[in-house]
């Protein structure tokens, strides 16, 4: 699963961050960015919990 | 959607962590409900989940309360409606500009941060309290001077004067006359003037939210003074209020579900679930306000540009198609994806920092007062109307 964050949506909440600890973080700034591990894509369950606990709709899934 | 008669709102709740008992038709008309205000004007209520995750995302639906479509709930907050309230009164873009600057001071990893901190000033208030007791009255004990604190070394507000700005806090939030609201703004101004004066004399500023407000954005011009004081009045009220309903209500339900705690004592682990679920269930925010600024076509009809459309968050957090038993509590199920912190662009700024306080606060107070009880019948316990947050006027316990 291919993840894209609009970083000009995302407003900070954090909530991709606790949803799905192991794929997502916040950079300095607060906003949402992927770990390492994941900016090539992630088969972790919680992606899509995460997905959808995102408050502005900043994170798009695709199957690539 | 069936004719109905509208349904006032807000109203009081019966129980203090149901939704009020008239309320109930509510249920069987949702996602979208015409309700009437206290000054008779009519109001779209928004109770289905699907729908209110839609809305409060959709950028047509405004949060400036200065403008006079703008609903209001009581005469008290439509007297002070023309003041300025920083983040969740203003809509992007000015909204994102404000929000930035905020975000790095309440993510993640600054709510754990500051998890240390918590735990010791939940432990020095717990401290003070046994010393004095039993019995206790929980509110003042420890529901409000925990957030309290905690805010106060986040901002940079110093805690000797929390007793000047939790009572207007106090007014500014329940009146109960409109003069003791506007008095209140008045006041909480004339303070934050003067500790912004006082933070700029600093040579060495401390490390609170406003002292890099003030040494930063103030001086560089991004900010002016009212905008300044208008953070600092958000930050502060919903800072500590907030979070000391959830402490003082969640204590509440807590002690009348025994099993339930029980089950909570012997598995701390459960503790974040706990938390995600009374918020579901305690929806202490039940009314968010906006105004539609364009049509909008929503569950069947059309909200009408000018529309008051108000979110009541006690519904929309027991809606049945999301949640099972929903009027059950029980943290076995997720509860994530509630909307008691709110949906789109103005979701609680302070969540994650809340989460924190309420994980800690609960899971010491029940581990160092296993005993801890009710000190009168339940019913006989006063708790707060229905025109603003939620939560316990007094608690009286003992252990």
């Amino acid at each position: 699963m291919h993840i894209d964050i609009d970083k000009d949506v995302c407003i900070g909440a954090g909530q991709c961050a606790l949803a799905a600890p192991n794929v997502f973080t916040q950079d300095d700034d607060g906003f949402s960015m992927l770990l390492p591990s994941s900016e090539n894509g992630t088969e972790d369950p919680m992606t899509r919990e995460a997905s959808r606990a995102c408050p502005v709709g900043a994170i798009t899934l695709s199957e690539k | 959607m069936p004719e109905t008669e509208p349904v006032a709102f807000p109203q009081d709740r019966t129980c203090p962590y149901h939704p009020p008992t008239g309320y109930e038709p509510l249920r069987t008309t949702r996602p979208l409900s015409r309700i009437t205000l206290y000054d008779g004007r009519p109001a779209w209520l928004v109770t289905g989940h699907a729908l209110a995750r839609d809305l409060l995302a959709d950028q047509r639906l405004s949060t400036d309360r200065d403008h006079p479509d703008f609903p209001a709930t009581t005469k008290r907050f439509a007297a002070v409606r023309n003041r300025k309230v920083a983040l969740l009164g203003v809509d992007d873009p000015e909204h994102r500009t404000q929000r930035r600057m905020m975000v790095p001071s309440f993510t993640l990893r600054r709510a754990a941060e500051l998890r240390p901190s918590i735990q010791r000033i939940v432990d020095g208030r717990l401290d003070a309290m046994i010393e004095q007791g039993p019995p206790a009255e929980l509110v003042s004990a420890f529901a409000l001077p925990v957030p309290s604190m905690v805010i106060c070394a986040l901002l940079g507000v110093p805690y000797a004067d929390h007793e000047f700005f939790e009572g207007q806090s106090r007014r500014l939030l329940r009146g109960p006359r409109v003069e003791d609201v506007q008095d209140a703004r008045s006041q909480l101004d004339a303070y934050f003037e003067e500790l912004i004066d006082r933070k700029e004399k600093e040579s060495e500023p401390g490390d609170g939210v406003l002292d890099e407000l003030v040494h930063r954005q103030l001086r560089e011009g991004e900010l002016d003074r009212e905008e300044v004081i208008a953070f600092a009045t958000i930050l502060l009220v919903a800072g500590h209020e907030t979070t000391a309903n959830m402490i003082s209500l969640g204590t509440f339900t807590l002690l009348q579900h025994p099993e339930r705690l029980a089950e909570l004592r012997d598995t701390p682990e459960l503790l974040p679930a706990a938390v995600e679920e009374l918020m579901r269930m305690l929806s202490i925010a039940d009314g968010l306000l906006r105004r539609a600024t364009e049509d909008i076509e929503a569950g069947g009809t059309t909200i009408r540009a000018g529309d008051g459309v108000i979110f009541a968050t006690s519904v929309i957090n027991r809606d049945e198609e999301v949640y099972a038993a929903p009027d059950t509590l029980d943290w076995h199920r997720s509860a994530r994806h509630h909307v008691a912190f709110g949906f789109g662009i103005h979701q609680c700024l302070g969540q994650n920092l809340a989460r924190a306080e309420l994980e800690i606060a609960l899971h010491s107070l029940f581990d160092r007062l296993p005993k801890l009880r009710l000190a009168v019948p339940a019913d006989e316990i006063p708790f707060k109307p229905g025109d603003t947050i939620q939560g316990m006027l007094e608690l009286p316990v003992t252990w």
